[in-house]
């Protein structure tokens, strides 16, 4: 919402500054965007006179000219514009002037051997448009050396509110000054409009007419002026229109405009010749076309109101008026309408032709029910004064609706929600300088809110008037203590998601935020694309459905790291993954890749050693270092090699317990490389972070007492050779199940594949260790382990003991 | 004394002078054991004159016995220095021999390598500042229903107020509901209410999306939102509130706050916040001092229709809520000046303003020291 700032003065009488208001402004609500002020601009432009121009002695195009500038001796100018001329005004820049279009400093010039001394402007050196054909010229009578913003009324500064929803009132000059007012910023001048006498009866007459369906009017007024005559608006209201933004076009249609921003009032004039017969006001029929004043054609249907005539549409209620019907400098005979619309319906009708307007923008915000009638009085009063006329009665159609409420306001609600302390006069004077009548004397008091106010419901709306009039820098900060219920800040699911988090990154992993959309594609090839999980109105093609997993989004950042040059990338995400359109069906999932060879031990060429492709171990480490920080029951994991069908079958597992599986691991799949176009090798792991289980709860934080053998332990190594197929995890199991309490750990130290082995065996060689804890162990008591040992290994994994 | 005695017995003394010469040219631990062998040994020539005392007289045991054992004490003695001298130098050879290159570069260790995001670590910097107001972390679905996210909020339908909310909405489900990415962190507020009775505190960070995408918006981005609902909070607690908050953000020792008024749909009264600070360095914001007025946060009192969506009864129960964006602050707090890069997981970018893995941040050490 934009004025300027004379405007403003127009209907609030102040003695305070432009700054005073504009802070204060934001301080009640009304936000300002900005204060465009042309004039500071402009200030060094001055009006001169050319008093001569004659040809460029060395120039055939450019014209050497003297120009009078009110101070001084005429000034030469070389100046190259078709219409420089002896006798124009002109604008004049003065050397050391900076010129607002290219910002550059104006200095004394030679042009072709002749000095020039200054500059005459186009209205684009201005800034002012894009005329550029010529230099402006000024009227006659504009005084010579006066500055030039002045002489064209650009010494009003524009001021810009960002008006909230909820206040329609404030889209008219007149409403902001009634805040202003309120808030003690000077007074509200609102002089009563006369309702002006109707000479003859109405020659159109309206109807509603919505059938049996749910009426989009409940009201239209209009009333015709004979024998105007249109033309340009005068000056006044084309420097208001032009100063925010506005083309004026001729007085009709001025005045409607004018009206809109003025008193938050938008009107519609019709020219009177072309409407044939009374108005309806109605639902469209399917598929009826109206040629809009912004020159497109819009195809209607039976949800959007319209007004229309013996020919079909004419305006689209409440958005847009028609080509058609619309005025023009021909208009002789003038309809104008002053009508109150359904503000849901028009939104929707906006929404669905992709159309917006000034007067749907107010419209679907709800406008001042009340003001119908007087809005087109006043239309009426500005079209005879302007364009001159014969004013007929009005008609109206349908009933003004009254919107009349009370609301029983205890004036402790504003000491309850605000922690304010102030008046019962303070309180009741600020409702009432906005406009709501307040009775009764008791603490409870009936507050009627006035017609224009429509956003006001209840008490906590009178309670933010209040107090955003009385200023809100009155409330005072008041310590707000913690409390002594001490509850977990954290579930544990989130408290998980951190130890992931910062166990990932201290394996030399960096943390990436994907987006939650990823393309089908890619949705497809992880698991997911589902139908309920595509969205309707995706703001790319390639982001189009919910991830299933983090994978997706990590290959293409490591893709994107690559193409840069950046190939050795190990990143991780801990974040949302969809299985479903249902709150349960999301989970936490910490996921991610290592890319080339950016393994734990670091990537690239290095002195130390040399530089090796990352594979799945990594990426097992890199799941088991994080579900060992989220305490998941690590020792008691499973690994089997069912990891889902995006990772390679032969290099890939899942850690699971029974049939919960926590994590997947392993090198991606190679045709999931290929189809994601993606240069591999590439490792990932995926945890479910909502699956890990949360360790049982117990009543003490003790931790269970500590276990120190006084007899040191004993180490035995077996090497077994088992055919390539069988699982090491399985022959440690089978050497860890002969004794678990004497054997405490097991360790695979040796793997040994192909050569003298053949291409089906491998050997795989292990460190038991043996823990006694009540006395030495024998040397037959230690043998008999061992060979327990063998036999348990040789039975459940067909493995022998290696020669 | 022993220099007497050695030149009463000139035959000792030559033996000892030779004895001791071959100590001294002996030029290694080896060839100086052979000498102590051939002198101390079992059988070596000290020894066999020492067992030779045995034989004498008491008279001459009485001369020799002392001159014998003195040779060989010094002989003992000798051997030792020589013994010490060698092993030093043997040492001194061998450590002259074994050197490194220490300015070789190592790799750098994988917690050097490692980063956390920077919406991670703001969004545990947050956590820190509430929690210690009495505040737990209340978080909800992504995918949300149009009750939770709007009808429970007081958006009415058709309200211009739904329209600045650029939904994404997935396609009707099996039960006719048409579901939208949540436009804002609020319906984890509704859904608290629902589900626990006042007095509430929580803080609500999370992804939130809205289908619009140019140099300030990315479709994606993060929130976090307070709520307080009980008996007696109004909106000078709130203003403590966010002051505190600030002050331990920005880790600064004073803030100036601006409230103004303004509209949500989910809070009335409702209020924007500015906060005062210094940008006339560039690229840099500097809090609590300066000219310019900077907006962080929206926030107000909870509106009685949402009070009561939730089954609250807003004459019983009063309370405030507030919101901002989590980017947003971790761009003014950091210096990030383009919020897409947060979601383009250049390394470059995310090693230069991530955090180090063990970097906690806590109020005891100042939440980003």
């Amino acid at each position: 919402m934009k004025f300027t700032w004379s405007w403003l003065q127009e209907h609030l009488e102040t003695t305070q500054p432009m700054d005073a208001i504009v802070e204060k402004l934001s301080l009640i609500g009304l936000e300002v965007e900005g204060v465009e002020d042309k004039a500071k601009a402009l200030k060094s432009f001055v009006v001169g006179e050319v008093l001569t121009a004659e040809k460029h002695p060395n120039a055939d195009k450019l014209r050497l000219c003297s120009v009078d500038v009110g101070a001084g001796a005429p000034v030469q100018v070389v100046c190259g514009a078709p219409n420089a001329r002896a006798g124009i005004k002109v604008v004049f820049a003065a050397p050391g002037t900076v010129i607002p279009d290219t910002g550059t400093e104006l200095k004394i010039g030679t042009i072709r051997g002749v000095e020039s001394r200054g500059m005459m402007c186009s209205a684009r050196e201005l800034g002012l448009s894009d005329e550029h054909e010529g230099i402006i010229e000024l009227p006659e009578d504009a005084p010579v050396g006066a500055p030039f913003a002045d002489v064209i009324g650009l010494n009003d500064p524009v001021i810009e509110i960002a008006v909230t929803p909820n206040r329609a009132d404030c889209l008219g000059v007149s409403g902001v000054a009634r805040d202003l007012a309120a808030a003690g910023l000077g007074e509200l001048m609102a002089p009563r409009i006369a309702p002006v006498e109707g000479k003859f009866p109405s020659p159109v007459k309206v109807a509603l007419d919505f059938g049996d369906t749910p009426a989009l009017s409940p009201a239209f007024a209009l009333r015709v002026v004979k024998g105007v005559k249109n033309g340009p608006s005068p000056e006044w209201m084309q420097e208001k229109l032009r100063a925010i933004g506005l083309r004026p076009i001729n007085a009709l249609v001025d005045i409607t405009n004018f009206l809109t921003f003025d008193r938050n009032r938008p009107l519609h004039v019709f020219d009177l010749a072309k409407v044939k017969g009374d108005l309806v006001v109605r639902r469209a029929k399917e598929g009826e076309t109206l040629l809009a004043l912004d020159g497109k054609t819009y195809t209607l249907d039976d949800s959007m109101c319209v007004i229309a005539d013996e020919k079909g549409v004419e305006s689209l209620a409440g958005v847009m008026g028609g080509e058609e019907s619309g005025c023009d400098e021909a208009t002789v005979d003038v309809v104008i309408e002053s009508a109150l619309w359904d503000p849901i319906n028009i939104a929707q009708t906006g929404r669905k032709l992709g159309l917006n307007s000034d007067a749907r923008f107010r419209f679907e915000r709800g406008i001042d029910p009340a003001y119908t009638l007087p809005g087109l009085e006043l239309a009426t009063h500005l079209v005879l004064d302007i364009c001159g006329g014969e004013p007929s009665e009005v008609v109206l159609a349908g009933a003004i609706p009254d919107t009349t409420r009370t609301i029983s306001f205890p004036l402790s609600e504003v000491k309850r929600l605000s922690g304010l302390d102030a008046s019962r006069a303070e309180m009741i004077g600020v409702l009432e300088a906005l406009g709501f009548a307040v009775s009764g004397d008791g603490e409870v008091v009936d507050v009627v809110p006035p017609s224009w106010r429509g956003d006001v419901e209840g008490k906590a709306d009178l309670v933010e008037e209040v107090v955003r009039i009385l200023g809100l820098e009155r409330v005072e900060p008041i310590e707000f203590p913690a409390g002594n219920t001490r509850k977990p800040v954290l579930t544990a699911l989130q408290l998980r998601t951190r130890k992931a988090r910062r166990s990932l990154a201290t394996r030399g992993l960096v943390e990436a935020v994907t987006w939650s959309f990823v393309s089908k594609a890619e949705a497809e090839l992880f698991g997911g694309g589902k139908a309920e999980l595509a969205l309707i109105n995706p703001i790319a093609s390639d982001l189009s459905d919910m991830r299933p997993s983090l994978l997706p989004g990590l290959i293409r950042s490591a893709q994107a790291n690559a193409d840069r040059g950046f190939g050795d990338v190990a990143l991780f995400e801990v974040g949302q993954v969809f299985a479903g359109d249902r709150p349960q069906d999301q989970t936490q999932q910490a996921a991610g890749i290592r890319r080339a060879t950016a393994r734990p031990t670091g990537a690239g060429r290095h002195w130390s050693g040399k530089a090796v492709n990352v594979d799945a171990f990594d990426a097992k480490a890199d799941a088991l270092a994080a579900l060992a920080a989220c305490n998941a029951p690590v020792a008691n994991l499973q690994i089997t090699r069912d990891a889902p069908a995006w990772y390679h079958p032969g290099r890939s597992g899942v850690f699971r317990l029974g049939p919960n599986v926590i994590a997947a691991f392993g090198e991606l799949h190679p045709s999931v490389l290929e189809a994601l176009d993606v240069d591999g090798p590439v490792v990932a792991f995926e945890i479910t972070l909502d699956r890990v289980p949360e360790p049982k709860a117990k009543p003490t934080k003790v931790k269970p007492l500590l276990e120190i053998s006084a007899f040191q332990p004993v180490k035995r190594d077996f090497a077994f050779v088992v055919d390539r197929t069988v699982n090491a995890g399985d022959i440690v199991k089978a050497a860890q199940g002969v004794d678990k309490k004497l054997i405490t750990e097991v360790s695979v130290f040796d793997l040994y594949e192909g050569g003298n082995m053949g291409e089906d065996k491998k050997s795989v060689a292990i460190e038991v260790t043996l823990q006694p804890r009540e006395r030495t162990l024998t040397d037959a008591e230690i043998e008999a382990v061992a060979g327990k040992i063998v036999a348990d290994v040789t039975k459940k994994t067909g493995a022998s003991l290696r020669g | 004394m022993s220099a007497f005695v050695l030149t009463d017995h000139p035959a000792l003394d030559a033996l000892e002078r030779e004895i001791a010469s071959a100590i001294l040219a002996a030029s290694g631990e080896a060839e100086l054991e052979q000498v102590r062998v051939s002198a101390l040994g079992k059988k070596g020539s000290v020894s066999e004159l020492l067992k030779s005392l045995g034989t004498m007289s008491p008279d001459e045991r009485k001369v020799m016995g002392p001159a014998l054992n003195g040779m060989r004490d010094r002989v003992q003695a000798l051997l030792a220095t020589r013994k010490d001298t060698l092993k030093g130098a043997a040492l001194e050879a061998r450590l002259a021999t074994e050197r490194l290159d220490v300015t070789l570069p190592l790799r750098e260790t994988p917690a050097e390598i490692g980063r956390v995001h920077p919406i991670a670590q703001v969004t545990e910097e947050l956590t820190a500042i509430f929690a210690d107001m009495g505040f737990s972390v209340a978080e909800g679905p992504d995918i949300e229903t149009d009750f939770h996210n709007f009808t429970a909020l007081n958006f009415p339908a058709g309200h211009p107020a739904r329209e600045m909310h650029d939904t994404f909405f997935l396609p009707e489900n099996a039960e006719g509901e048409r579901m939208v990415l949540r436009t804002h962190t609020s319906p984890v507020q509704v859904r608290t209410m629902l589900g626990q009775k006042p007095p509430i505190r929580v803080i609500c960070p999370g992804r939130t999306y809205r289908c619009d995408s140019d140099q300030t918006h990315t479709p994606m981005f993060h929130q976090v939102e307070g709520l307080v609902i009980d008996k007696g909070s109004h909106m000078g607690h709130l203003k403590w509130i966010l002051q505190e908050f600030c002050k331990a953000f920005f880790e600064v020792e004073n803030v100036t706050m601006r409230f103004r008024p303004s509209f949500f749909p989910f809070t009335e009264p409702s209020m924007e916040v500015d906060i005062q600070c210094d940008r006339s360095r560039p690229g840099e914001i500097r809090f609590g001092e300066g000219n310019d007025w900077l907006e962080i946060l929206g926030c107000g009192m909870v509106h009685p229709n949402v009070l009561r969506n939730c089954g609250i009864d807003p004459d019983v129960y009063q309370g405030f809520a507030w919101g901002m964006g989590i980017d947003r602050i971790a761009m003014l707090k950091y210096g990030m000046n383009d919020l897409r890069a947060f979601f383009e997981a250049d390394v470059r970018w995310l090693s230069h303003y991530g955090f180090r893995p063990l970097d906690f941040p806590t109020l005891a050490g100042g939440l980003s020291a």
